[in-house]
């Protein structure tokens, strides 16, 4: 499969990779919210970690991926999108832009719709922790 | 050394170019219908099949008339299966069944899509699971037989993970049974000693392009004598091929793969003993340097050439991505719309984790020990730049087993 030159850029100089603490510390932090989607044995997980001040501005993200070269570009990806933004402009990041901006073949969108998932359930986890409400506890489906 | 490397031997081979001089006089010169009796062109066609089928039946200790041409292994395989079901079907008093067929759930799909489709058509498929270390047992075979049983198939060595089958014995017990024994020998053929007497095989099909030979043709073993086998042909018309396989043959196809069959009789030995330690030094070389890397199937009885290895928390297509100069393949299967790893080295009872973060890396005549240290220092970067990158690898070392973590399937 022929990668975009997005994709190969952000596979092999993968920004802000890492995480704020150890699965166990991070669970405890109400500034950190942590978003983990997909399953191994679908051949992709993604998390996602935000750090969120005062102000409801994510001040800085943090991604590990487990999955193929589109997969690590897209969360990659959004967590160069989301910095700088408050919580609620995050939410409004759709799986599209990610697909454009890389150009993601079709197979690929799935990849696409977990960095949003990602997105999502990172502001929701430092949502809950900080007692806000959160919209779709109901869950949610995507077509793919 | 160029790059890229070439590490994909299973999947096809470069032609030798002693097997392209062969081939070439009988594209321009040599060029008549090999059923043409009644001219220089014709006969010179038919002596060059002729000597072709004596090549290839040397390679396996059969006989000449025993050899029938085909387009491929894949052909092989259905003309086999197809041809001796049609042929043989039984049903056993009272049953409205056509007969019993045995196979194994780590086929070839060219083996495994014949059987499925002659499910459809009445017969029964016994699917035998060989366990982890992927290899199928006379046992094992011997303990699915029934009264109706008119086939068994099970390959030689299997093409994804190169373990060896103890096909010698499974021959023996379906000879006892008077059960027709076919075998996808595709992998092993030209790189292993094959002697259908000795091994008490009535069926076997290999493929000229996974022998250093051309593409588009392959062969049919079918027995004559003691017992003699006879099949249903699947494409008639000319009768070529004593009826089993009709068509105008493909002679300077037909011709490379007599002479890939000749020099993989004489050069097997010591190209099974290089190759070997190469294989190796490569699976040695890449368990020293990282943990919880995995060699699939049995440890001993595998090709010479070909390793299928598991490199846990990073996944397959990821890491080709990472070694775009070493051509191989990966059991991860991302791409397709299921997510599916591969059937095989799931079949073999590995973790998800492990099925999806699996390289096949197969050697060939001309693979030499500065590509296997290339590929050594290439998988061994790729692998640690991806684990910093992977959430499962920090789990791991935070102690956490994955396998027990309940995951958001998407």
């Amino acid at each position: 499969m022929a990668y975009s030159e997005k994709v190969i850029d952000h596979y092999q100089n993968p920004r802000n990779v890492g995480s704020f603490g150890a699965s166990n510390d991070v669970k405890e932090r109400k500034d950190v919210g942590v978003g983990i989607v997909g399953a191994p044995e679908c051949g992709d997980v993604m998390q996602l970690q935000i750090k969120v001040g005062d102000d409801g501005v994510i001040e800085d993200a943090k991604f590990k991926c487990f999955g193929c070269g589109s997969a690590i570009a897209s969360s990659s990806l959004a967590t160069e999108w989301i910095k700088g933004k408050s919580v609620d402009e995050a939410l409004e990041i759709k799986n599209t832009r990610i697909v454009e901006e890389l150009s993601l073949p079709p197979v690929k969108i799935h990849c696409s719709v977990l960095a949003e998932d990602s997105i999502r359930t990172a502001i929701e986890d430092y949502k809950r922790k900080n007692g806000q409400p959160v919209a779709a506890d109901a869950g949610h489906g995507h077509a793919h | 050394m160029n790059l890229p490397i070439y590490m994909d031997n299973a999947s096809t081979t470069r032609t030798d170019p002693r097997v392209v001089e062969a081939m070439l006089p009988y594209f321009t010169e040599i060029y008549g219908n090999s059923a043409s009796r009644n001219h220089a062109f014709g006969w010179g066609a038919e002596a060059g099949v002729d000597r072709a089928r004596e090549q290839a039946a040397s390679l396996i200790g059969a006989g000449p008339k025993e050899i029938v041409w085909t387009s491929g292994a894949t052909e092989s395989n259905n003309l086999a299966i197809k041809g001796a079901a049609q042929m043989y079907a039984k049903a056993p008093m009272g049953s409205e069944g056509r007969g019993h067929i045995i196979t194994c759930i780590i086929e070839h799909k060219a083996v495994l899509d014949p059987c499925k489709r002659l499910e459809r058509e009445g017969f029964d498929v016994t699917y035998l699971d060989p366990g982890s270390d992927g290899i199928v047992t006379a046992d094992l075979v011997r303990a699915a037989i029934r009264e109706d049983t008119i086939l068994v198939s099970i390959m030689w060595a299997n093409n994804e993970i190169g373990t060896i089958n103890d096909i010698s014995s499974i021959g023996a017990v379906c000879r006892e049974h008077g059960i027709v024994f076919h075998t996808d020998a595709t992998q092993w053929v030209g790189k292993m000693p094959t002697d259908v007497e000795r091994d008490n095989v009535d069926l076997l099909s290999w493929s000229g392009h996974k022998i250093y030979g051309p593409g588009g043709v392959g062969a049919l073993y079918v027995r004559r004598r003691r017992p003699r086998v006879r099949l249903q042909a699947m494409i008639d018309g000319g009768g070529h091929e004593r009826g089993m396989r009709s068509g105008t043959l493909n002679v300077p196809g037909i011709v490379g793969f007599g002479a890939a069959c000749e020099i993989c009789e004489n050069e097997m030995e010591s190209e099974r003993e290089r190759l070997l330690a190469l294989r190796l030094k490569l699976e040695n070389e890449l368990k020293g340097l990282m943990d919880v890397v995995e060699v699939n199937g049995h440890s001993e009885r595998r090709l010479p050439h070909l390793t299928n290895i598991s490199f846990g928390f990073v996944e397959g297509e990821s890491l080709m991505m990472g070694i775009k100069d070493i051509a191989c393949s990966s059991g991860s299967a991302c791409t397709s719309a299921s997510l599916e790893p591969s059937y095989v080295l799931k079949g073999l009872g590995l973790g998800d984790e492990l099925a999806h973060s699996s390289l096949r890396l197969s050697l060939g005549r001309w693979s030499t020990e500065e590509e296997v240290d290339f590929a050594i220092k290439a998988i061994h970067e790729a692998v640690e730049h991806l684990r910093a990158l992977s959430p499962l690898y920090d789990l791991h070392n935070e102690g956490i087993d994955i396998t027990k973590i309940v995951w958001q399937s998407h």
